[in-house]
């Protein structure tokens, strides 16, 4: 057979080639088809440890206790014991070494979430007891009267 | 000179070799077919939500956005609470100011611009709030869509983005249902709930499971018989949404009303 057949021939084999070559290098070798098949699992594979090396930032009541025992006690045995210390205080990260304290929020926003009164008979919101924010000692900070590790205690009391 | 013939009968064969992808020469792995189907995941993480007991205190998407670096401000979030306050007259009204993340304070329903709608409370025949998040579906539309394989399911039921792999398409934003995606704003890539892949997979809940003082949110894995979440999925009356469209979310739901789409 002729060359000039042949050579834009060789021209296309050799752009495959390359294209096969520069895709051996740039896609991992944890892309593929992995456990969900090739319809959910085609993927890279490393991506899961970088979605699970993502720094934990609320660390939870449990953590808390081992240094602030009387705040978890305290706050354990009242009506508000469920509320995670985190959602007022802020997430812990790596506290108290960095940072070294937490945020205190006093703002009467905080307690309005829960105890802002709205008219939802058919929502759990009703089991709470509910205040006129606008209308309930609008002039002060809720825990200047309310302990909030402990509503049922009065003021600074705790 | 070449004969037509043989120029056809070469030609053919060409395209056909080319034609065949790498794919064709691996060679199959029984063992690697085996796998899918008699070793099935020893986690399969489902999510219960009661609306019964959401509060609408709105806990639950602050701390989502700062467990996941959602930028705070941003009118974005990976899981919200809506309000739904159906009135006398039928209407029903439903808003999420800020996906909920300041909880809900006042009676009045935002109409969006910056308007709001004041209803009294007389007026209110049923009302109730319902925490929305991905549904991690068995069959995620979302994953179909993409071109380039930077979101999938893991072997666990969790769907992930791969931020270095997405191109920023947008299919996957338009093709889920639930319309739980959006694009990340710092990323530019697509950006969804992963029910806290790094914590559920270090053994602790969510960071939304976590923050909710009134267990209306709840973590389980539906491949173990004993879990709680599991027992109340498998025994009581629960309900998914938009059924319809065959994506066999996993996100359950305990007192749903007709109101929520
Ligand atoms: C390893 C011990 C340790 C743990 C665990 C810990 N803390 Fe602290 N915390 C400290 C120390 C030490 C301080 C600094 C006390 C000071 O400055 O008076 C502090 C300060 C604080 C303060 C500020 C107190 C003030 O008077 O200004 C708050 C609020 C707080 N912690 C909340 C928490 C919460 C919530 C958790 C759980 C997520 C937690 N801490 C976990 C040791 C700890
Ligand atoms: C409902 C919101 C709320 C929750 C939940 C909460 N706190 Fe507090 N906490 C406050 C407020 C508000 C103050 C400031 C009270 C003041 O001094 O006016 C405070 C003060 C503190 C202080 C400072 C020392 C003190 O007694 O003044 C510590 C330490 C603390 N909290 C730890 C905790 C821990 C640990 C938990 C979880 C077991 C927790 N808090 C849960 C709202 C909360
Ligand atoms: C996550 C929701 C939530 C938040 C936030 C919250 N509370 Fe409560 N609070 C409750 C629940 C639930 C109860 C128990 C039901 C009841 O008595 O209404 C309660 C009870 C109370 C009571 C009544 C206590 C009694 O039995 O006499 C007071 C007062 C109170 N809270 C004050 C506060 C103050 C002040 C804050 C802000 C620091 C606050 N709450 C924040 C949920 C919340
Ligand atoms: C100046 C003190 C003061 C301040 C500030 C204050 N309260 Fe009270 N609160 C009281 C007293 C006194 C009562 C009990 C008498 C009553 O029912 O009014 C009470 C009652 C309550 C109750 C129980 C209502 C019931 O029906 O039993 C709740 C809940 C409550 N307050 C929440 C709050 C919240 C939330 C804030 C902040 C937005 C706040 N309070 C600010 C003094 C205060």
């Amino acid at each position: 057979m002729k060359n000039h057949v042949w050579r834009p021939l060789y021209v296309a084999l050799a752009i495959v080639l390359l294209i096969l070559t520069a895709r051996l290098f740039l896609v991992p070798e944890d892309f593929g088809v992995h456990e969900r098949g090739y319809m959910y699992g085609w993927y890279r594979k490393g991506n899961e440890a970088e979605w699970r090396a993502v720094k934990v930032k609320y660390r939870t009541a449990a953590y808390c206790k081992e240094c602030h025992a009387k705040e978890y006690d305290a706050i354990k045995g009242s009506p508000h014991s469920r509320i995670m210390c985190e959602n007022c205080h802020g997430p812990a990260l790596d506290h108290p070494d960095d940072p070294p304290t937490l945020t205190i929020d006093r703002h009467r926003s905080l307690c309005a979430r829960c105890h802002a009164l709205l008219p939802y008979k058919t929502s759990g919101r009703s089991d709470i007891r509910g205040i006129n924010i606008e209308t309930h000692h609008p002039e002060a900070e809720c825990v200047l009267c309310h302990w909030p590790h402990n509503p049922k205690a009065e003021g600074k009391s705790l | 000179m070449i004969d037509r013939r043989t120029f056809c009968k070469k030609s053919m064969l060409l395209v056909g070799g080319l034609a065949l992808p790498l794919a064709a020469f691996e060679l199959f792995d029984p063992r690697k077919l085996l796998a899918d189907k008699s070793d099935p995941a020893k986690e399969r993480w489902v999510f219960l939500v009661d609306t019964e007991k959401c509060v609408g205190c709105g806990y639950c998407v602050h701390a989502c956005k700062v467990e996941n670096e959602i930028p705070y401000e941003a009118n974005v979030t990976r899981t919200w609470v809506e309000r739904y306050v159906v009135t006398k007259d039928g209407k029903s009204h439903i808003d999420s100011p800020k996906g909920g993340r300041d909880g809900f304070t006042a009676g009045r329903i935002e109409i969006g611009e910056g308007k709001h709608e004041e209803i009294r409370g007389e007026d209110v025949n049923k009302a109730f709030f319902v925490p929305k998040l991905c549904n991690q579906c068995e069959n995620p539309p979302c994953v179909q869509v993409c071109p380039v394989g930077a979101t999938y399911a893991t072997a666990d039921g969790v769907v992930l983005v791969d931020r270095k792999w997405c191109i920023g398409c947008g299919y996957c934003i338009m093709g889920c249902p639930y319309g739980v995606r959006f694009f990340h704003p710092v990323y530019h890539v697509a950006e969804k709930c992963n029910f806290c892949y790094h914590r559920i997979t270090k053994g602790m809940k969510t960071a939304c499971v976590d923050a909710c003082a009134f267990d209306a949110r709840r973590i389980g894995n539906i491949n173990d018989p004993a879990d709680p979440v599991t027992r109340i999925i498998v025994t009581e009356r629960v309900s998914i949404l938009k059924e319809e469209y065959g994506t066999k979310p996993q996100v359950y739901y305990l007192g749903l009303s007709k109101e929520v789409k």
